[in-house]
């Protein structure tokens, strides 16, 4: 309890969990309030936000609910951009672990993968890796995550290079330990903090990610993004505004919720270690 | 200037390594791709099995991976790209067509973003932990937090829609017939928007960046000296602290310059700018992937390109870098 207090000390990393709280809220709450298929005709089309109670945000050209498609993308907008963040994260500790702990030409090649990963622009990789495999929720995380595990294989592999040289990790090898065993079970672990310090920013990034390939048509399509609902939207940009303006409100306090959450979390745990 | 040069040199050996790896990875996703430019080619002009047989043969997709791998390095060494179906044109010259219109606007985001950005920078940074600097922090987060193609519409919607004060999209006005000066004016007018959206969106790094290094300049004994010398504050903010403080800001140059190229995608999609990120759009909807990888290609030559001039300015700017290498 007084690690949450110690983290709601600032008033920006409590908006930011007042903001996570209520779109984790809207993604498990989606199926309960607007059961049955968001993508279904609910009423009158084109019909403007706060004019009928029953469809409080409105309807979009073929007269969906723009409430219920709301909160149904809520939920693959959670669930790309944290499952993204996490595969991101795995694979980038364990090719930065790899690279760092072996040390010599294994190192050299793992990190020039990692550089030209990083030369080719990561949007682009993810829309040819959509365009090529075929759009669906699978591959659009693996292929935010292709582009998103570079920061962290970086930052790990320095950690490691320290880590490695420590006492508990000669122990280890006197004692006849595996390497690999030594690099997973023994210096993974201790490297991990600074790589998940990169949590939010990669999560917000993946995000924003998926939003811009179902913007361009690239998302899943059995699925409602906030991405899509703009696009769609966009053939109303001069009647019906407010069908692109809503979905991107959305998307920015989503993106901003993370971003001020995770600066909550990087004070509080480097508050902690100066503490301890 | 020798300095430079050993810099280069030892970037550029590493470069070629990284771009080879690149190119390997573009063979990889085409080979994966359903479908091979015969049948591309089959589906465009028609043509029976005995023909598609023959035209394997000659392109040589019939002979082994490893093959292929190394004809396709060597016609990249020819700076052939292959054919574009959807445009039945060589794909190098599409491409270069399209990349003048992207330097263009990456390059005029990037000024707006590194000029704005780091002189709010240097406001915010002037009194760290001040009122100013608090509210900047939060407002170019926020901004961060747009997606670009959303700031894009929003801003259509204002200024192209209500106000009607600049063009919905394009480059310039088609069939105007203006030259010179005046054609150059419509370009711009043009640009505003889509140079405000991409610029808009990096602002916010460029900006925490310089504050950062502010904060931390502050905290230095030689601007302590520089109070007890009893210079203005302005002059101290400016002089000492700000310019010590730009110095790491140029090798974010580079780095955002990959982030821009995936970012010009959708603003050029939004702002129908006929760029390299609307033809790779045009590419995936047309299925285009030849088209496709050979602008993941370019957009990676363009980033080792410009991630050696960065280290080149920086090299030139900063009298410690390579120091060290141009000795041994």
């Amino acid at each position: 309890m007084n690690l949450l207090r110690r983290f709601l000390r600032t008033p920006e990393a409590i908006a930011g969990a007042v903001i996570l709280a209520a779109l984790f809220a809207m993604a498990l709450a989606a199926s309960l309030l607007f059961p049955g298929d968001p993508q279904a005709i609910a009423g009158t089309a084109l019909l403007l936000p706060f004019q009928d109670w029953s469809l409080p945000l409105g309807t979009d050209r073929l007269g969906r609910d723009v409430l219920a498609e709301l909160f149904h993308g809520a939920r693959t907008s959670l669930a790309v951009g944290l499952a993204a963040a996490a595969a991101a994260l795995a694979v980038g500790a364990i090719v930065g672990t790899l690279a760092g702990f072996a040390g010599g030409l294994a190192d050299e090649v793992l990190m020039r993968i990692t550089d030209a990963f990083q030369t080719v622009p990561s949007f682009l990789l993810a829309l040819a890796f959509v365009s090529i495999v075929g759009p669906s929720l699978g591959v659009v995380v693996a292929a935010i995550a292709l582009g998103a595990w570079t920061g962290p294989a970086r930052v790990a592999r320095a950690e490691v290079l320290s880590i490695r040289e420590r006492d508990f990790v000669a122990g280890a090898r006197v004692i006849g330990m595996h390497p690999l065993e030594i690099a997973f079970r023994e210096v993974l672990p201790n490297a991990l903090p600074p790589v998940l310090a990169l949590s939010s920013v990669i999560v917000a990034a993946a995000i924003l990610t998926e939003a811009a390939l179902s913007f361009l048509g690239l998302g899943d399509p059995n699925r409602v993004t906030w991405g899509g609902m703009i696009a769609e939207g966009r053939a109303m940009l001069r009647t019906a505004p407010f069908l692109s303006i809503i979905p991107g409100v959305a998307l920015v306090l989503t993106v901003l919720g993370v971003y001020l959450a995770g600066e909550g979390v990087v004070e509080t745990t480097a508050a902690m270690r100066g503490l301890s | 200037m020798t300095r430079a040069l050993t810099l280069l040199r030892r970037r550029l050996v590493g470069s070629i390594f990284v771009l080879l790896i690149v190119v390997i990875g573009t063979f990889l996703l085409l080979e994966a791709a359903p479908g091979d430019a015969v049948d591309a080619y089959i589906v465009s002009t028609g043509g029976d099995a005995g023909m598609i047989e023959l035209l394997r043969h000659r392109w040589g997709l019939d002979q082994t991976e490893l093959t292929r791998l190394a004809n396709y390095l060597w016609a990249l060494l020819h700076l052939d790209l292959g054919q574009s179906v959807t445009f039945s044109r060589p794909i190098r010259d599409v491409i270069l067509e399209r990349l003048p219109n992207t330097l263009l606007l990456m390059g005029s985001a990037t000024v707006l973003s590194f000029g704005l950005g780091s002189a709010l920078g240097i406001y915010a940074g002037a009194r760290p932990g001040g009122f100013r600097d608090r509210l900047l922090s939060i407002g170019s987060l926020a901004l961060h937090a747009v997606p670009g193609f959303w700031l894009g519409l929003v801003l259509i919607i204002v200024f192209a829609v209500d106000l009607r004060w600049l063009p919905i999209g394009g480059i310039e006005t088609l069939v105007s017939a203006k030259t010179g000066l005046e054609r150059a004016a419509d370009i711009a007018r043009h640009l505003v928007l889509p140079v405000s959206a991409l610029g808009f969106i990096y602002l916010a790094l460029y900006l925490r960046m310089m504050r950062a290094g502010m904060a931390e300049v502050w905290r230095q004994d030689f601007v302590l000296a520089a109070r007890a010398k009893g210079l203005s504050r302005r002059r101290i903010v400016l002089h000492h602290v700000a310019r010590n403080a730009l110095l790491p800001l140029v090798t974010m140059l580079g780095l955002q310059s990959v982030q821009m190229l995936g970012g010009s995608v959708v603003i050029e999609s939004v702002f129908s700018v006929p760029g390299l990120g609307r033809l790779a759009q045009e590419a995936v909807a047309a299925r285009d992937t030849p088209l496709l990888l050979g602008i993941i290609l370019t957009s990676a030559v363009l980033v080792v390109v410009i991630n050696l001039l960065v280290d080149i300015a920086y090299a030139l700017l900063d009298p410690r870098v390579g120091a060290s290498e141009a000795g041994a």
